[in-house]
């Protein structure tokens, strides 16, 4: 792999990898069983050359922003690498945010270039101005039908300059990215990644997780969320290995994709990893019960020769039926963006299926911690990778406090909140807002959070305060939405819902028309971020002098109540 | 050719018998992820049965964001 140590910027580095890489394949793009699209690092570095050329050619150059809105394919990564090429820096968004929030977030980040999808295109352009009140003047998009209307777009496939782009070279400390941890409500929060952010978090990870020429990864992730960035783009391409990209996510073909093209690494998070988890527990159920004592015996061997390390050939051979179906070269599974139970965890190690189960968030610059397999811990988090300091503040007597990070990974701010910044990186130490203990051997151990959010199984950070607005002109005196655990702390980071915190007007009942009126609302919400209660309080909300209400003082007050009680049904 | 009506009762009579629900217990404005009580895997696997149902593909992006029966049939239908 390149030295990291010695590179400034991201483009740097991908500059020289397409170069020292060229002949190897570094992209494969299927669409269910048909194989689109194959790409050697010098067809990768062609394509990505003429889109920079052309964004040179249209005025963008050093710290212009340009935003991807697109899922996961080859053209999100031959963007973001013109990008980088044209010393740019990119803002990443979710492609299952709705299309007000992306203009939200696209107008917060002050991109002035767009990339998408025209699916995506479609959505975002039905309301007519939405681009010049957000100041975006470039709008390419991908996979436009030959007649298609594109309300002002440019089809990415004509948007080609000839001739060679001029490499921009940038520092160590300036901005590469945008990253939204969160903020679609009132305060978008926008981190901003450095260059030295991306290339000492991928110096750290691959340190104990390595690509090389050869290597699969299968992109599943969103490649906008910080693990599949660094995992299904940023690492593999400095390591000259192949990113695999499935056009849907439909679990028979991602089951086809193991085999078919030989998976090495792939990162899932905790829900599709609990699916895979119950197909196989059902698969395994249903041998006949001959073959259901053999095959026991032999996970229980494998779990024995295992206990220490990892021991792949050894795995492989006794539990092959299994291998073989994730293609027989599985190296690890990365699982991310949200807390995993130990016990699906521990399923897929006694299967001789290392897991690489690890903490992070986007602050940090992906991972803090993770797995070494030195050995298997399903109980915890891992250890800090290499480069990070961790420690835990304010500890109670069992050790537990909140997790507190320094790392050359952990970001330079959030773009226009130097306030929120300064609450959140202190003397240098970013606070998370989880809370942790490390155990005897410098595990580190999460027991829940003290911030108001929950973390879905799906892996999508919600804060309370980013769906009030579906709320708001509800008929009641006032309102306000918590995590339920940040009013009542529970020692456990699965299962967390958010909940509904109405104060009615004097003589006003919690009737039917309400709960309609509240649930009709809720439905407007992405599945995901929906209320799953109401809670009832008699009393004044608290609120600072310009009347912002004090959330902290707020729940103190509700933690008086019982929750089982108090939490009425939707 | 099926009406959009005709396409709608299809999609509410196949998810009706996928998640084992008495025949008419689904409405076309019912929100699938809570009526269900199913999540995103769930919903890419009636997805699938869907699609060998009326013969055509749907791709994930033409279903982001859709939550209601009568919308996921208006998709089907423009496909169909």
């Amino acid at each position: 792999m390149l030295d990291l140590s010695q590179y400034q910027s991201i483009g740097e580095a991908l500059r020289d990898a397409l170069d020292q890489y060229s002949n190897q394949v570094c992209l494969i793009e299927a669409d269910r069983e048909r194989e689109k699209e194959r790409l050697t690092y010098r067809d990768f570095k062609e394509r990505a050359h003429s889109l920079s050329k052309a964004l040179q050619a249209g005025g963008f150059s050093a710290g212009a922003r340009a935003s991807i809105i697109m899922t996961n394919q080859s053209k999100w990564l031959i963007s973001a690498c013109a990008i980088f090429f044209a010393g740019g820096v990119l803002v990443p968004l979710d492609y299952k945010l709705t299309p007000d929030e992306q203009w939200q977030l696209l107008k917060h980040s002050g991109a002035t270039v767009l990339i998408t999808e025209y699916p995506i295109w479609r959505q975002l352009s039905a309301a007519a101005g939405r681009a010049a009140a957000a100041n975006v003047r470039t709008v390419l998009v991908t996979e436009a039908p030959a007649n298609a209307d594109l309300s002002g777009a440019q089809r990415w496939e004509e948007f080609c300059g000839t001739g060679e782009p001029v490499f921009i070279a940038r520092k160590r400390s300036d901005t590469a990215c945008i990253v939204y941890s969160s903020g679609t409500g009132g305060r978008p929060k926008g981190c901003m990644m450095t260059h030295e952010n991306y290339l000492e978090q991928c110096i750290a990870l691959t340190s104990i997780y390595p690509f090389w020429p050869g290597a699969r990864y299968l992109s599943i992730l969103p490649t906008n969320h910080a693990i599949d960035f660094m995992v299904g783009f940023f690492g593999p391409f400095t390591c000259g290995a192949t990113v695999v990209h499935l056009r849907t996510m439909r679990p028979e073909y991602v089951r086809e994709a193991f085999p078919k093209y030989k998976i090495t690494y792939v990162s899932l998070v905790p829900l599709v990893l609990k699916n895979l988890q119950k197909g196989l527990q059902a698969h395994f159920d249903a041998l006949a019960p001959g073959k259901r004592k053999v095959f026991n015996a032999l996970v229980r061997i494998n779990k024995a020769l295992t206990r220490r390390r990892p021991r792949l050939g050894i795995s492989q051979r006794l539990l092959k039926q299994v291998h073989e179906a994730f293609g027989g070269e599985l190296r690890a599974v990365i699982v991310g963006g949200a807390f995993s139970e130990p016990q699906t965890l521990q399923f897929f190690y006694d299967l001789g299926i290392p897991v690489a189960n690890g903490y992070g968030l986007t602050e940090a610059g992906t991972a803090i911690t993770v797995n070494d397999l030195k050995p298997f811990r399903a109980d915890t988090v891992g250890k800090p990778l290499p480069g990070m300091e961790v420690r835990i503040v304010n500890p109670s007597a069992d050790g537990v406090g909140e997790v507190t990070v320094r790392s050359k990974t952990v970001m330079a701010g959030y773009l226009n909140e130097p306030e929120l910044t300064a609450e959140t990186i202190v003397d240098g130490w970013l606070l998370t807002g989880d809370l942790g203990r490390f155990d005897e051997t410098g595990h580190l151990q999460l027991t829940g959070r003290k911030k108001n959010m929950i973390v879905t199984e799906e892996g999508k950070n919600i804060y309370p305060e980013d769906v009030e607005a579906v709320f708001e002109s509800l008929p009641v005196k006032e309102f306000c939405v918590f995590a339920a655990n940040y009013i009542w702390p529970k020692r456990s980071m699965v299962g967390e819902k958010l909940v509904l915190v109405l104060h009615l007007e004097p003589g006003q009942q919690y009737g039917e028309k309400l709960r309609m009126d509240i649930n009709a609302r809720n439905n407007r919400l992405l599945n995901y971020k929906r209320i799953h209660g109401v809670v009832l309080l008699d009393e004044d909300f608290p609120r600072t002098a310009s009347l912002k209400i004090r959330r902290n003082v707020l729940a103190e007050r509700l933690a008086k109540l019982d929750s089982a009680a108090a939490i009425l049904a939707l | 050719m099926r009406t959009l009506e005709q396409t709608t009762q299809e999609v509410l009579d196949l998810a009706a018998k996928h998640f084992q629900l008495p025949a008419g217990s689904l409405a076309p404005g019912d929100d699938f992820f809570k009526k269900l009580g199913i999540d995103s895997l769930r919903t890419l696997e009636m997805l699938s049965r869907l699609e060998n149902h009326f013969g055509i593909e749907l791709p994930d992006y033409e279903v982001q964001g859709v939550s209601d029966f009568k919308t996921l049939a208006e998709r089907i239908q423009s496909r169909l």
